[in-house]
């Protein structure tokens, strides 16, 4: 608000704004720094926990003296956790897949059906277009029920189909994407087809192009929704891969496992592996911010 | 090719003049004409149409709009039984049951199916379910009011400072990109109940005895564990609140902030007559995202209590559990209880919204 000039009457008022403005100013930093110790909090504990050898945590525990630094870094946690019993190298290839698949899945599937929706006309597209947003009320666990049913009867226990055709399209995204469809100008349209374009030329040669920040959104959304389920693999897949073997389980189903593994009354191997999950997700926030938080204020989905 | 040329050239103006500079940039018009490939058959717009949309149809029937249907008619159906071979569609299930229960040669005798609201009576009767929606109650009371009070404060805090703006946010955002069951563990273990845990450290500043908070084989009560639920949900929900705000208090016009202080407004009057009635789309939009989230809760709980995925915490193992939980738990043992459960989350979850929109006609400013 400082871009205009404001006028005071006297010295005395001026002075006195100028005292009301520090103190205003201390107040909000120092109310926003203390929420932001608070936020920081439990990502310091995080880190420094899992450096923290088992012995030292627990003598720690038991003399009531937490230490906000750990005397002396060891990575055995972090060993453990990517050991045969922690096994997180596996629930990591298995997270890589899915998110992958199941991201690509929804973009083919969002980008067609949103080009439908926002561009060509057909009859009952309003009435599937009003079904489909009151579907977005539903609460998942409704379909939860029967898909879990289906799976099983389709014999898809613990496989990546189940994982990840699932997941394979998204209302919420398909309304989000026909909103940057029906942004572009309908002239575009009528010069594309003046040139001899067909509908399908036209969604890929200008379409796409003006969408393809939305589109990263998407994409981006949908990888930090496949880190982050935890319900449906929980359902689904907890058994053995067909594929290499080893475990079905995804990064968080995994985390949630160590607490009924051998791990269970080890708290800094458990730290370890909630640093383990939640530092990729980081680093790809860091370098996604813009699209990241124009995507969630628009959506309100928890990644 | 030379009258091509000249459409293409005309319709590269019309383009200009209508679209954005970003959309004529996005548009590559160095190339030259395009080149008119004449299609050998053209479909009709319609036929183009639903091709672009069967992709996206056959999930959206097989696993969305099938699910929906399938489970409220479960959730009517009294004796379905899906692990017997009578699959899983509601229908064939019935008819399936019907033969078995006719048929006398069966070693186990199957009762005969019938569409009543038994599931409902039951649900409504259970114990462990009036438990949960009291719980989901309690949870949805305190957190939601909690975390938007305080979102809305630091985002006007934040939407006031010009330095070190950009961090703060970042901060603020970081618990949103954090997985929900590494942060239940990261609190599992700050809430633990040796003298050594981070809250109780925190409390022996204040001079209070280490307590145990989350497992009640060691002494935690309902309410410490409803203090650590509550301190994770709000930790975890302000992200989002902030964001939003901070879009919404970026497009409320400065000059009324100027009028109010050329008239000496108390910082807590406008804040009261200007900022929450301006940002009231966005409280109500908050408020009905966040009121549907919380009665969802589940996976955040989950972790906190960690021991797999039907704990609870509490004596009996179901002391927080709340209405998904319950759901859950139904869902191999008694699926059409979890069905009519997850019926009536969907009513409540309209109920309430509804009520929401009643209410801001007459609060709400656009």
């Amino acid at each position: 608000m400082a871009e205009h000039e404001l006028y005071f009457a006297d010295e005395k008022a001026l002075r006195s704004y100028k005292v009301r403005k520090v103190i205003r100013n201390v107040l909000s930093y120092g109310f926003l720094t203390i929420f932001a110790i608070f936020m920081l909090i439990p990502f310091w504990f995080m880190i420094m926990t899992s450096l923290k050898s088992e012995i030292a945590y627990q003598n720690e525990q038991i003399a009531g003296i937490l230490r906000l630094i750990p005397d002396r870094v060891v990575w055995d946690n972090y060993a453990s956790i990517f050991g045969t019993s922690g096994n997180f190298g596996q629930y990591f290839l298995n997270t890589f897949i899915v998110a992958t698949l199941s991201t690509a899945f929804t973009v083919v599937t969002t980008v067609f059906a949103s080009f439908a929706f926002a561009r060509l006309d057909f009859k009952g597209k309003d009435f599937i277009f009003t079904i489909l947003l009151a579907t977005m009320m539903v609460p998942g666990e409704m379909m939860l029920i029967t898909n879990y049913q289906t799976a099983m009867s389709l014999g898809w226990k613990d496989t990546y189909q189940a994982l990840i055709l699932v997941h394979g399209v998204s209302v919420f995204y398909i309304f989000y994407l026909r909103q940057t469809f029906q942004q572009i100008p309908n002239e575009l349209y009528l010069a594309a087809k003046v040139d001899g374009y067909g509908e399908f030329n036209y969604l890929f040669k200008v379409m796409l192009p003006i969408g393809s920040p939305t589109i990263v959104t998407i994409i981006i959304l949908g990888v930090m929704g496949a880190w982050n389920a935890f319900i449906w693999p929980n359902l689904v897949a907890s058994g053995t891969n067909p594929v290499f073997g080893n475990s079905m389980r995804l990064v968080s189903n995994g985390l949630m496992s160590l607490f009924t593994s051998e791990f269970s009354s080890r708290d800094t191997v458990k730290i370890a592996g909630s640093v383990v999950v939640t530092l990729p997700l980081f680093i790809f926030f860091l370098i996604f911010r813009k699209y990241i938080m124009r995507g969630v204020s628009r959506s309100g989905i928890k990644g | 090719m030379n009258q091509i040329k000249h459409l293409f050239k005309r319709d590269k103006a019309v383009v200009e003049a209508a679209g954005t500079p970003e959309v004529a940039k996005t548009v590559d018009f160095t190339r030259g004409p395009l080149k008119i490939k004449q299609a050998r058959f053209n479909l009709p717009i319609w036929a183009k149409a639903w091709i672009s949309l069967i992709p996206a149809m056959i999930f959206l029937l097989a696993f969305m709009i099938y699910p929906i249907i399938n489970t409220t008619i479960i959730s009517f159906m009294e004796n379905f039984a899906w692990q017997r071979g009578a699959g899983s569609f509601a229908f064939s299930n019935f008819f399936q049951q019907l033969e078995n229960s006719l048929n006398p040669d069966l070693l186990t005798p199957v009762t005969a199916p019938k569409i009543s609201l038994k599931n409902y009576i039951s649900v409504f009767t259970d114990r462990d379910f009036q438990n949960s929606v009291v719980n989901t109650v309690i949870l949805v009371l305190v957190s939601v009011p909690l975390t938007i009070g305080i979102s809305l404060v630091l985002a006007v805090l934040l939407n006031s400072i010009k330095k070190l703006q950009g961090l703060y946010q970042t901060i603020f955002f970081l618990p949103y990109v954090t997985n929900s069951i590494a942060l239940g563990m990261v609190f599992n273990v700050m809430f633990s109940a040796s003298d050594g845990g981070l809250m109780n450290q925190f409390l022996s500043i204040f001079g209070l005895d280490p307590r145990a908070w989350i497992y009640a084989a060691q002494g935690a009560t309902k309410f410490t564990m409803g203090v650590a639920i509550t301190v994770s949900t709000v930790w975890n929900g302000l992200a989002f609140k902030i964001l939003v705000f901070m879009s919404g208090l970026a497009s409320i016009d400065k000059q009324y902030y100027d009028a109010a202080r050329i008239d000496g407004t108390p910082r807590g009057r406008i804040f009261a007559k200007i900022t929450v009635p301006l940002l009231s789309p966005q409280i109500l939009y908050i408020t009905i995202t966040s009121f549907i989230g919380a009665f969802k809760a589940y996976s955040g709980i989950i972790a906190i209590f960690g021991q797999g995925a039907t704990n609870y915490g509490g004596g009996a193992g179901k002391a927080w559990m709340t209405i998904v939980g319950y759901i859950y738990n139904f869902r191999d043992l008694k699926l059409p209880y979890a069905a009519a459960g997850s019926v009536i989350l969907l009513l409540l979850i309209l109920l309430i919204t509804l009520v929401q929109f009643q209410v801001s006609k007459r609060r709400v400013h656009y």
